[in-house]
């Protein structure tokens, strides 16, 4: 898999297609993390402190 | 093949356990980024409301900010500004008022839950609260001292302790309690952790909120 992204990197020199694989990655953490995360963190819930009957 | 195949499903397993801890970290940290935020805000709307005169017609609204916590045995910078009600979403932006239970200062029990761990865990502590530690609940005119008293760990669905008399529901009330509730233990929702505390003393309220100033 990532042997695939690496080959399909648009550059040429290895400085280059490391830079881009860096920005690739920060792109899919921000996506991670202002995204996702959020999204999904509120649907499980495993600090409730609240009391209730349900 | 077989090799290549092994190797796909070798990156898989890594990438899902480099998610997972990404995901860990967000819950103890981002999280928390987005309550102090939301704190601000309504440490900044409190400040406004209490500085204009007072509306008799006032009525608290879901998500309004009640009162500022203070806590000292939590640090020297510990205040959260309560939000009235305890959804998901208002325990996300700080400690929640239960809205059936009594106001700061009022006979009854006034009821506050809060998250342990993430969103800023402004109940962290609560496990390290000692009977005689204060509580200091500011509203607009009055700074209400209140003393821990007791804590018990009990299961999430004990709704009583919620009750004007704790474990006596529908009990006449004849002090002025305050209630803390969080999970436990910590990183858990199994059962929650309450403390009870009484009111000791009142004062005026002295000095403004310091805003967005939350542990």
């Amino acid at each position: 898999m990532y042997l695939w992204i690496w080959r399909h990197l648009p550059a040429k020199s290895p400085a280059m297609k490391s830079l881009l694989a860096l920005v690739l990655l920060a792109l899919v953490a921000a996506a991670l993390w202002y995204g996702l995360f959020p999204w999904l963190e509120p649907r499980i819930k495993f600090d409730h402190g609240t009391v209730n009957d349900t | 093949m077989i090799r290549s195949m092994i190797r796909s499903i070798g990156e898989l397993c890594i990438t899902g356990g480099i998610l997972l801890l990404f995901f860990v970290a967000y819950e103890l940290w981002g999280t928390g980024e987005f309550t102090h935020a939301q704190q601000s805000t309504l440490a900044k709307d409190l400040d406004r409301v209490w500085a204009a005169p007072t509306v008799t017609t006032e009525k608290l609204k879901l998500g309004d900010g009640v009162a500022l916590i203070r806590i000292p045995r939590f640090g020297k910078d510990f205040t959260y500004v309560v939000v009235e009600g305890v959804s998901v979403e208002d325990l996300r932006r700080g400690p929640g008022h239960y809205p059936k239970t009594a106001l700061p200062g009022q006979v009854g029990n006034f009821v506050i839950s809060g998250h342990r761990t993430t969103y800023g865990a402004p109940f962290n502590k609560a496990g390290e609260l000692r009977a005689g530690d204060e509580i200091l609940i500011d509203t607009r005119e009055k700074q209400y001292v209140y003393k821990v008293t007791s804590d018990r760990v009990v299961e999430p669905t004990q709704l009583d302790v919620t009750a004007p008399v704790p474990f006596h529901a529908g009990a006449k009330p004849t002090k002025k309690m305050i209630t803390l509730t969080t999970c436990h233990p910590k990183y858990s929702a199994r059962q929650r952790l309450i403390v009870f505390g009484v009111l000791d003393h009142e004062l005026p309220r002295v000095k403004p909120p310091v805003p967005g100033k939350a542990a």
